[in-house]
Formats: structure tokens, C-alpha cells, sequence
């Protein structure tokens, strides 16, 4: 049996430290999420209208996040705008910041397009059975929106949580970083570490993702 | 002659410059069955939406039992739960299963009690050979199924009229029948209606009268006999001719 250094997790509170980072980049994600949601529903909703002005900013928003990579928008806030405006900013707090800028601008798309989706029909019928507008919306056009949205941005959420594993380049200690450190430590006790920590920290991730996006495989199913 | 029920009067209806219904007026009398006839394209859809306050108009009026029907009107929402509308592509709600599609608006809208209005589902849903679909979703019907579920849906809000637009168009050739049974069944129970169709055969058997529309404009208003035996104008000869097959 290949020694895979699996015994260093054993050691001192190493677990614990992997489970608290894990802990972090899941805070971080959670609160990203939990803003990105709303914000994004009230976008997506709002760039449906017809205002071109609102639709114009939107697109150079939405562009913009889109193009750049995660870790050059992470380096841009964490250290480009410290220095340029000169505030104090936290690791965690730019990352948060990041996060649901971007989860903002995926899940706006996301409502945008299950909006747009909903035949014309489906107004007209409830219309022609009566329906003022709010019913229409309550009954027949926020339901559809839901089914359509709920799978798809639940795999964003599962993005959004593996996509912390950037953080610990602006110095945010996560689960990736304690992972480094941890072996990093134990170079001279345990030179085969590296397999067996990392290995862990890939059925963390496993663990924290997989029942969500089992979730939306359900959904998906089940909504069809 | 029975009471008028719907009265169409100079109805013209534009999309920009262009000229869909052009000074269209017609009286429906209750109990009466009107089929609208005419070759695609000509304003027959148009005229049914306009019915149902589904597009503005732009000139004349349109009233149900003397109220005006406005598509910007207060009491417009009211005016159309008297309006029983069947469109040509399946619009059932596809979220809802078949007995809540047809529950929807008689107990949201219209606010009856649901055990009231489950009665009467059931009942209707027997009659068009569907009771055993009430749990299911649009997805699991047949498309006859659907257009035979959407006139339930109709029903079941107790219109004073019932507008058909195409309701066989999109259909598989042996799914027609079963749709049409069901509405010439509401024929003989005396129901109001306006029916768009394409199927000549039938619309001779439903029809109290023929409206045949060419570009916008009713050029012939007759009794079915009349019209297919003896058509008066030109445009109508020609079209009832596409019907007809001859070897040259
Ligand atoms: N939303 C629309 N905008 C512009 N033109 C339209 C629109 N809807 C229908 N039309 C035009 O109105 C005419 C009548 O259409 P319609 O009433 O659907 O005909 P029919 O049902 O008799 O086949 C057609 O020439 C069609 O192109
Ligand atoms: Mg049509």
C-alpha cells in the first residue's frame, strides 16, 4: 500500500482546520448567493422592460463580468482599488464583493431568459379566462419562471461555491490554503502528504456540491 | 328572432398603416352558431382577438349584451369571463394538471366554491370522455385530448358566448373528429358560438349562419345552404373551389 499521507490529517487538529476552511469559502459563497439571488431577480425582471437606457447599461454590466476571469476581478478589487481609492479592505469582504457581482450578472441572465421563454400564449389564454395582470403573473407566469430558473440556478450556486477555491490568492485562508499550509508543514514528516490532503479537500467540495446539484437534477426532472 | 348578444359594429382594426378589418359589422343573436370562413390571412383570427379585447381597435365598436367591450376598460377582466375562448394552438397551462387548469379561473377569478366547481369539472370532463385525465398533465395528452380539455376549461366559466379559432387546425387528421363531436354537441345544447374552421363539411352541419371574410371586409353573411350552394360573389366561388377536387 503507497503511503498517501493520509495519517498528517490526523495529526494536531489538521481536519478541523481543512473543515473550518471549508467553513470560510462557504460563508463567502453563502452570503454572495444569498445577495446575488435577489439582486439578480430584480435585474432580470427589471432589464425585461422596455427602458433602452436601463437595457444598455445592463449589457456593458453583463459583458463586462462576463469576459473577465473570476481571479482578475478578485485582483482588481483586492488590490487595485485599495490602492487606488485608498480603503481598507478585507480579503473576505472583496471576495464577497466579487462573488455577487458576478452571481448577480449570471443569475439577472438566468431570469431574463426563463422570462423571456414563457410563450405569448400563456398570457393570452389567462387573459381570455378572465385573469387581471396580477393574477396572470401570480398564477400562471412567476410559477412557470420558477420551474424553468430553479435547476439552472442552482448549478450557478454549485459554481459560485466551487469558484472560492480563487480566494486564497488575495490571501482569504480557506480550505485550499489550509490544505497548503497543512503540507507545507509536514514537507520534512510526511513528504507524500499532498495526495492524500488534497484528496480530502476534493471530497469536501464533493460533499458541499454534490446533494445540490442532485437537487436540481430532481427539479429538473420533476418540472419538465 | 332571439335577443342580440353581440353586436359588431363598423369594427376596424389596423396594425400601423395596415388595414387588417375593414368596417366589419355583425350581430350575433343568442343561441345562434356564426362560422367565419375565408382563406388564411384574410382576418379571421384578428377578428376573434378583437371579440375578446386580446387587440385594440381602431375604429367602431363591439359590445356583449349592450356593455362595450374596451381592451383598456375597467370592467373588461368581467367581459371576458362571458367570453369563452379556444384557441388553435394548445394553450393549457402546463404547470397545472388538467383539473386545476380548469379550476383556475372559476375559483381565483370568479371566486366560486372549488367543491362546486370540481362537480362541474367532472361532469364536463365525463362528457367529453376525459374524467379519467383530471390528475394528468398537458404534457401526457394527445393533442385532441388538449383542444378537448381547453373548450372544459371554456365551460366551465359559463360564458355567454364561445369563440373557436381553429381549434382542429393543428391537429392529426384522426384527432379532428373527436374535437368537432364535442362542439357540435354545444350547438345542440343552443350555446352561442363563433367558429373559425377550415373544415367546410363540418361548418355546413354546425352552422345557423356563414360569414366569409376576404381581405378585412364580410362579403357574404348567409344561410349555410345558400352560401355553399350558391355562393354570391366571385371570391367565394373560388375559394370554396379550393375544397373541391376533380380530375382535369
Ligand atoms: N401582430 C401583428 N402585427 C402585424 N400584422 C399582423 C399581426 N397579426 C396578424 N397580422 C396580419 O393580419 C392579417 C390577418 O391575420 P389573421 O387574423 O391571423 O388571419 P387568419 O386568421 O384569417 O388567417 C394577416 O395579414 C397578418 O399578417
Ligand atoms: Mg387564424
Amino acid at each position: 500500500m503507497p503511503d498517501l499521507g493520509i495519517e498528517v490529517l490526523l495529526k494536531g487538529n489538521n481536519l478541523m482546520r481543512l473543515l473550518a476552511g471549508l467553513g470560510v469559502a462557504l460563508k463567502i459563497s453563502l452570503i454572495a448567493i444569498g445577495l446575488s439571488i435577489p439582486l439578480g431577480i430584480l435585474i432580470g425582471m427589471l432589464v425585461n422592460g422596455k427602458n433602452p437606457i436601463i437595457k444598455g447599461i445592463y449589457r456593458v454590466y453583463l459583458e463586462f463580468i462576463r469576459i473577465m476571469p473570476q481571479l482578475v476581478l478578485l485582483f482588481l478589487v483586492y488590490f487595485g482599488t485599495t490602492r487606488a481609492f485608498g480603503w481598507d479592505l478585507s480579503g473576505e469582504t472583496a471576495s464577497v464583493f466579487v462573488f455577487t457581482l458576478w452571481g448577480t450578472a449570471e443569475m439577472s441572465d438566468l431570469v431574463r431568459g426563463a422570462l423571456i421563454s414563457i410563450p405569448k400564449h400563456q398570457y393570452e389564454s389567462s387573459a381570455a379566462l378572465g385573469l387581471n395582470r396580477s393574477q396572470t403573473y401570480f398564477y400562471v407566469i412567476i410559477p412557470q419562471t420558477v420551474r424553468r430558473l430553479l435547476p439552472l440556478s442552482i448549478n450557478l450556486i454549485t459554481r459560485m461555491i466551487k469558484t472560492t477555491s480563487l480566494i486564497l490568492m488575495i490571501g482569504v485562508v480557506e480550505v485550499l490554503k489550509v490544505a497548503q499550509q497543512i503540507i507545507e508543514a509536514n514537507r520534512m514528516s510526511s513528504p507524500n502528504a499532498a495526495f492524500g490532503i488534497y484528496l480530502t479537500v476534493f471530497f469536501l467540495y464533493f460533499i458541499a456540491c454534490w446533494p445540490i446539484s442532485r437537487l436540481a437534477a430532481y427539479l429538473e426532472k420533476k418540472w419538465r | 328572432m332571439a335577443e342580440e348578444l353581440l353586436t359588431i359594429d363598423h369594427l376596424t382594426k389596423q396594425y400601423g398603416e395596415n388595414v387588417i378589418l375593414n368596417d366589419v359589422s355583425l350581430t350575433v343573436h343568442k343561441g345562434e352558431v356564426v362560422v367565419v370562413v375565408g382563406s388564411s390571412g384574410c382576418g379571421k383570427s384578428t377578428l376573434l382577438r378583437c371579440i375578446n379585447a386580446l387587440e385594440s381597435i381602431q375604429g367602431g365598436e363591439i359590445c356583449l349584451q349592450g356593455e362595450k367591450i374596451e381592451q383598456e376598460g375597467k370592467n373588461i377582466t368581467a367581459l371576458r369571463q362571458k367570453i369563452g375562448m379556444v384557441f388553435q394552438c394548445y394553450e393549457l397551462f402546463p404547470h397545472l394538471t388538467v383539473l386545476n387548469n380548469i379550476l383556475l379561473a372559476p375559483v381565483k377569478v370568479q371566486k366560486r366554491r372549488e367543491e362546486e366547481v370540481k362537480a362541474e369539472a367532472f361532469e364536463l370532463l365525463k362528457r367529453v370522455g376525459l374524467e379519467d385525465k383530471a390528475d394528468s398533465y398537458p404534457r401526457q395528452l394527445s393533442g385532441g385530448q388538449k383542444q378537448r380539455i381547453a373548450i372544459v376549461r371554456a365551460l366551465c366559466m359559463h360564458p355567454d358566448i364561445l369563440l373557436f379559432d381553429e381549434v382542429t387546425a393543428a391537429l392529426d387528421p384522426e384527432m379532428v373528429r373527436e374535437v368537432l363531436d364535442v362542439i357540435l354537441e354545444l350547438a345542440e345544447q343552443g350555446r352561442t358560438m363563433i367558429i373559425v374552421t377550415h373544415e367546410m363539411q363540418f361548418a355546413k352541419a354546425v352552422a345557423d349562419r356563414i360569414i366569409f371574410i376576404d381581405d378585412g371586409k364580410i362579403i357574404e353573411n348567409s344561410k349555410p345552404e345558400q352560401f355553399f350552394s350558391h355562393p354570391e360573389t366571385e371570391r367565394a366561388k373560388q375559394f370554396l373551389n379550393m375544397f373541391e377536387y376533380k380530375r382535369k
